[in-house]
């Protein structure tokens, strides 16, 4: 299980230290577009210069390494409790080397055993398909971002959101709104209207396992994404929330079917530090491909 | 681009206002929420830590130990200062403070606290873990350490043009009031 281990490993180095090259195209578009001479363009420089010496340095490009999560496509009869041995035991070792912060505690006593191994931690979702592909994708996902995570249920009568598209519209919206300033903008939104609490969270962290400029399939939460791209960058809310053109790099939106008593719209902010990335495995389970 | 040059003075951060860019030349203190709340709640600073006339930086960096024992910052951004809200007005008054550096800003007990006591909020850039690190020139120290873990540690770091900027003043601005007041209008007008 060595290649596995080292796969795995360099999959956790590369995530934490590279900007993938989708999210990276669209942080230098946004550069460019930002006003000259404003605390904003300075912001995008900084960042800019940041995700070059993270690659060249092979270090965290944010030392929030964030929560580890681990999704996993493989064939059917894929050993799942194996692969999840050696999972742990390239986060413990990918600590060690400082492509993880020591970022795991106990969340009632708030001791920090230094492994970021616990309960949940790592959280591995595996799909079987009927290929005998093995994917393995790996998001790591910062407090920051996380904290300013949303789930409206609707109607929400002060944002006058009602339940339908457009009030879907509006509760995104005010979710923009309040995450100003503390997600680390720019940002990426992955919705999820419709599911249970869980499930909603749970596929709107999905949609950022899509490419930041693909377009969704279905016309009407197409229109809907681009829609709030283009309203969230009129607000003037910029990177770091210091005034700017950029408030929004993405939005990514899906659906999960819903109880009639029920209309959540479940919202997971992203920061511009974007880290996800992706393998697939041969054979001898070493890496094949990357995904991003 | 102003430069911040330690020993922090009030006549210094009084000089300072909202929107200026400044480079900090000198030693911050790390701390965040364990800290936070444990002074807050009346915990003594430990021997060594001395916040009077100084900077308090909301950051849990990426350490490590080299060979020779001695530790080097590897990454070292900014953390969501706002969690801090309920302390950090208390911590300016109590414990001299005269900056205090991380993200999103912070709310008016905070922005009342830096008028009173002549201390301003730097923001730096979340996320910009390398860039900061490499601003970091020494870790001279580090205290409550075993107490709260690694990142929720005091660090005693001496930095050398460390960029932030200045987004509460201590003459009740704020650029996080203003743009929020100014992205609500915006959106009220688009939904």
């Amino acid at each position: 299980m060595n290649v596995l281990l080292d796969s795995l490993v360099e999959l956790i180095r590369r995530t934490s230290a590279e900007i993938p090259d989708d999210v990276n195209r669209a942080l230098v578009a946004s550069l460019e577009n930002e006003k000259k001479g404003t605390i904003a363009e300075s912001a995008f420089k900084i960042i800019e210069r940041n995700i070059e010496l993270a690659k060249r340095k092979s270090q965290p490009i944010c030392q929030d390494t964030g929560s580890i999560l681990f999704y996993v496509d493989c064939p059917v009869g894929f050993d799942q409790i194996t692969f999840t041995e050696v999972c742990r035991e390239a986060v413990k070792l990918a600590t060690k080397k400082g492509y993880l912060r020591q970022n795991s505690v106990d969340s009632i006593t708030g001791e920090n055993d230094g492994t970021n191994l616990g309960p949940g931690s790592p959280t591995i979702h595996f799909h079987q398909h009927r290929s005998e592909k093995i994917e393995v994708r790996l998001m790591l996902k910062g407090g920051g971002c996380e904290n300013v995570g949303a789930q409206y249920s609707l109607p929400a009568e002060k944002l006058k959101a009602n339940r339908d598209l457009d009030g879907c519209r509006k509760v995104i919206l005010d979710a923009v709104l309040q995450a100003q300033g503390k997600g680390c903008g720019p940002g990426i939104l992955g919705v999820c209207i419709g599911g249970d609490r869980a499930v909603g969270y749970e596929f709107s962290k999905l949609q950022f396992l899509r490419m930041l400029d693909d377009r969704n399939p279905d016309g009407r939460l197409d229109a809907l994404e681009q829609d709030i791209l283009k309203t969230a960058n009129e607000l003037g809310i910029g990177p770091m929330g210091f005034g700017g053109k950029t408030t929004l790099l993405g939005v990514k939106i899906g659906v999960a079917n819903r109880l009639p008593a029920s209309f959540f719209v479940s919202i997971s902010y992203m920061c511009w530090a974007f880290r996800r990335q992706g393998v697939e495995l041969d054979s001898s389970l070493g890496i094949a491909h990357w995904l991003y | 681009m102003k430069i911040l040059q330690a020993p922090f003075t009030e006549e210094m951060m009084r000089s300072l206002r909202v929107g200026d860019e400044v480079a900090i030349n000198g030693i911050v203190f790390t701390g965040r929420d364990a800290v936070h709340k444990y002074l807050h709640e009346g915990g003594e600073l430990p021997p060594g830590v001395n916040l009077r006339d100084g900077i308090i930086y909301h950051c849990g960096p990426v350490v490590m130990q080299e060979p020779n024992g001695e530790w080097k910052v590897t990454a070292a951004g900014p953390t969501t200062s706002i969690r801090e809200e309920p302390y950090q007005g208390q911590i300016i008054r109590d414990f001299g403070v005269r900056g205090v550096i991380g993200k999103g800003g912070m709310g008016d007990r905070t922005l009342a606290a830096c008028a009173a006591h002549g201390c301003v909020y730097l923001h730096a850039i979340g996320g910009a873990a390398q860039v900061l690190a490499e601003c970091v020139k020494k870790v001279r120290n580090v205290y409550l350490k075993e107490k709260f873990g690694s990142p929720e540690a005091i660090w005693e770091l001496e930095v050398e043009n460390f960029p932030a900027v200045v987004t509460m003043d201590s003459h009740g601005g704020s650029l996080h009031q203003e743009v929020l007041k100014h992205s609500q209008a915006a959106l009220a007008e688009r939904v």
